[in-house]
């Protein structure tokens, strides 16, 4: 395959352009791979990288002349396929991967993205526990994520195994073998995917310990499923159902921000003894990359963490909201001269509110920001408990950054989200309230 | 939940004569003349010749129509399904006493499924049911002072009172209870199949539904994947002929159920007779062990309404149900069975049915005298690690801050 050596950044969106009129699929093949092999992975580069590739693959969905090449996913469907670049392989790691760094901790750390931070994960959760079993559609040959490749291989067919398209079936086909006290770790492809599951997870899974008086239980289980906007996924691929399920008690809800939190979170979920929802956002599988401690360790459920201190507003979110919100914050902090405190929830259900309180207390202002829809969101509880507790200490009505009450749109992607700008907007608000 | 639905599925339909039986009683008193031909060997084992073939089989060569069994066993099921009879009598007049609250279904009539699948079982194999679970319940064990305690919502039922009719659960004997949602348990009872099978254990899984649940999407992607995988499980729909209001035939475009599981090989059992269904579960256990999952038909009949709210007699006559209780009752059939081979005289019989009654007397008595639960089990067993978490109950002003 003819490759392109990429050695500057910014001439890319020109090459793509002039490659993009001349049809040459095979050379934007090339780019994407060249994209991969590139060290250049300071954020702001990343961020050029994924909207290029996004492009990239947006044209390409677009040209119906272009031949994507086979994609090794077995039964295939839904209206959108998958032919993102996040879908494709690992490059091979390079020498310069293979050197370790060390954590504030001490611990070795390896440069890792977000979906190879799931993998080790549930690779560690394999190999430490003989009764975990890990299956959901296509995990066998990685998933459509690439989240479990090689574990079959590594951990036995009888462990890591493909299943039927079937969300309510694979649910309660979970929930059986947990209740024979299987570590049992099921995959729903898309959180979009897990609505045909909704009855067994908030009827079956959430009640299974409370209703039998504490004599059979769940808690082995772990539901994994990559949630939120994509850049280009539409109405059944972008959505963030995490409200839904913080509204039955006997569930945990959990979202990492990062390859970090990731690993440390889904060990802890796996080895929780309560069922719980672990949403993966999908924008990061490939673009947040850090350094993760290369060991099994766990990030306690249930704590909110104070990511960045400050002094004038408090801004909560969590998953991949908080890089949005980080850029509003830069935003703010640069042209209005003041301090945000952002808290990362990690942990929706239960929801650690002391630490909002602490924060807010501290600052009288709170901006709530979340991909999906404002009625009926988890902003609404977290505004709600936090003026349960805090009601004289508010300064400013508390804000709420969301998307709107529709449909997760297509080509509206970008009008819907809840963008930097839009909280940058609100955090200028609260400050001249 | 169900019992809602019911009341509103009870129109004014005409009351419909689906039973075969009823429609026929000729047919029936013909059927009735093919008496079934009992040998007794001199080691005292029975075998029963079957004057009607109670099998059918689909993707299957069903079992001979032939039973084996002994006296102290055909003893043994008339009290068992003379004790869950009771059981339900004694539910049926404490929920018109308004001692029960809430749900009730009750199990009259298809005693014969659960005595026989339990002649077939060990305590290692697993069985999952929906809500009318009260004699699945006692069949792996359980006392009816627990059946009775949990129904009245007493600390001493057998879910601590928090689960009700519905949720009857018994952690050492694997039953998994008990499941409110129709359908929802035959995909659990799927993945508890896959355990045991992946542990090496030699047992199975029964997952029972009604004809009613039949008709759900789910049952087809847990006999897809039990095929899929030969699972060791027993599907089992209990065709009582009505879910809820509607007959069967008014809701299954093929009512045949136990061609329904597709790949899943079925059988049909005539499952008012408790030794065809001995018979039947013995082959059926045996297939789901060597070669898969099965789908067992039992074809049964309801005496009661769906639930507490349903007469039961607004789609269906009082002579159907009569006809059903005086032909065919499984109770009787054993009674017959006795009598007819001087097993046993009536009034031994009679006595046992004394001291049944006498033991679930004594139950409800105990039972109206145990606790309620504590005030605490509104919050236990939600979460481990946080027993008192509830969301939006103020734990700092509530009774059991013991943090």
């Amino acid at each position: 395959m003819p490759s392109v050596i990429i050695d500057n950044i910014e001439a890319v969106p020109g090459l793509i352009q002039r490659l993009y009129t001349i049809s040459e699929r095979h050379l934007l093949d090339g780019i994407l791979s060249s994209i991969d092999n590139s060290v250049m992975r300071t954020k702001r580069q990343l961020i050029t990288i994924y909207k290029l590739v996004a492009l990239i693959s947006e044209n390409l969905l677009c040209r119906q002349t272009v031949k994507r090449p086979p994609i090794k996913i077995q039964g295939q469907r839904r209206a959108f396929s998958i032919t993102s670049p996040l879908n494709q392989e690992l490059r091979p790691p390079t020498e310069k991967d293979e050197e370790l760094s060390v954590d504030a901790l001490g611990r070795p750390t390896k440069k890792t993205n977000l979906y190879t931070a799931i993998n080790q994960a549930m690779d560690i959760a394999l190999a430490t526990d003989p009764k975990a079993l890990l299956f959901g559609e296509d995990v066998a040959f990685g998933g459509v994520f690439r989240c479990s490749t090689g574990l079959r291989e590594k951990h036995g067919a009888d462990r890591v195994f493909n299943t039927p398209l079937c969300e309510q079936g694979i649910a309660g086909f979970a929930i059986g073998v947990a209740a024979q006290g299987h570590t049992a770790i099921a995959e729903i492809q898309f959180a979009d995917y897990i609505f045909p599951a909704f009855d067994q997870i908030v009827n079956e899974a959430a009640k299974y310990r409370y209703r039998s008086g504490n004599q059979f239980d769940v808690g082995g289980l772990t539901f994994r499923a990559p949630y939120g906007a994509v850049g280009h996924g539409g109405l059944y691929h972008s959505q963030s159902p995490e409200a839904y399920f913080c509204h039955t008690p006997g569930l945990k809800v959990v979202v990492p921000r990062s390859p970090v939190q990731a690993k440390g979170l889904l060990l802890a979920s796996i080895r929780d003894p309560n069922p719980v929802i672990f949403l993966e956002p999908k924008w990061l599988y490939r673009s947040s990359i850090e350094e993760v401690p290369i060991e099994d360790y766990e990030i306690p459920l249930g704590e909110a963490e104070v990511i960045r201190n400050g002094e004038h507003v408090t801004i909560v979110g969590w998953g991949a909201q908080l890089l949005v919100l980080e850029q509003a914050i830069q935003m703010a902090e640069e042209k209005l001269g003041i301090t945000c405190e952002l808290i990362d929830m990690k942990t929706l259900l239960p929801l650690d509110i002391d630490t909002v309180v602490k924060s807010v207390k501290k600052t009288g202002k709170l901006l709530i920001s979340h991909e999906a829809p404002k009625t009926g969101g988890l902003a609404g509880e977290i505004a709600c408990a936090v003026q349960e507790r805090a009601f004289l200490h508010l300064e400013a009505p508390i804000k709420r950054v969301t998307g709107y009450d529709t449909p997760f749109p297509l080509v509206f992607e970008r009008f819907y989200f809840p963008d930097a700008l839009k909280n940058y907007e609100a955090i200028k608000e609260l400050i001249e309230y | 939940m169900m019992g809602l639905r019911s009341l509103r599925t009870i129109q004014t339909i005409q009351p419909r004569r689906s039973f075969a039986t009823a429609a026929e009683p000729q047919k029936v008193a013909e059927k009735a003349k093919k008496k079934d031909k009992f040998t007794i060997g001199k080691d005292g084992t029975i075998t029963v010749e079957f004057g009607v073939n109670p099998f059918r089989g689909h993707k299957l060569e069903p079992p001979p129509a032939v039973a084996t069994t002994t006296k102290e066993e055909l003893l043994n099921f008339f009290k068992q399904m003379t004790l869950w009879r009771r059981v339900e009598v004694a539910a049926d007049n404490l929920y018109k006493a308004k001692q029960i609250r809430g749900f009730l279904h009750l199990y009259n009539g298809q005693e014969a499924i659960v005595a026989g699948y339990e002649s077939v079982l060990n305590k290692d194999d697993h069985v999952i049911t929906a809500y009318r679970c009260h004699a699945n319940f006692m069949g792996r064990g359980g006392t009816p002072f627990e059946v009775i305690s949990e129904l009245t919502g007493k600390a001493t039922g057998c879910a601590s009172g928090k689960g009700g009719s519905m949720h009857m659960y018994k952690r050492d004997t694997n039953f998994h209870g008990g499941n409110g949602i129709v359908g929802a348990q035959v995909p659990i009872g799927a993945g508890a199949a896959f355990g045991l099978k992946y542990n090496g254990k030699p047992n199975v899984c029964i997952a029972m539904y009604g004809d009613g649940a039949a008709n759900q999407g789910q049952n087809f992607e847990a006999f897809n994947m039990a095929a899929l995988w030969k699972l060791p499980v027993i599907f089992v729909c209990e065709n009582n002929k009505y879910g809820m209001g509607t007959s069967a035939e008014r809701a299954a475009a093929n009512t045949e159920y136990f061609t329904r599981g597709d790949a899943v090989p079925g059988l049909k059992i005539d499952a008012m007779n408790v030794l065809s269904v001995k018979s039947g579960f013995a082959f059926a256990k045996e297939w789901a062990l060597t070669k898969g999952p099965i789908l067992v038909e039992a074809e049964t009949y309801r005496y009661m309404g769906h639930s507490m709210s349903d007469p039961g007699l607004a789609y269906r006559t009082r002579d159907e149900v009569a006809a059903i209780r005086a032909e065919r009752d499984p109770i009787d059939k054993v009674k017959l069975y006795l009598l007819e081979n001087q097993l046993a005289t009536e009034e031994e019989l009679k006595e046992h049915e004394k001291e049944i009654k006498r033991t679930v007397d004594e139950a409800v008595k105990k039972a109206a005298d145990a606790p309620l639960p504590e005030a605490k089990e509104l919050y236990t067993d939600i979460y481990t690690d946080m027993p008192y978490y509830v969301r939006h109950t103020n734990i700092e002003d509530s009774l059991v801050v013991e943090k």
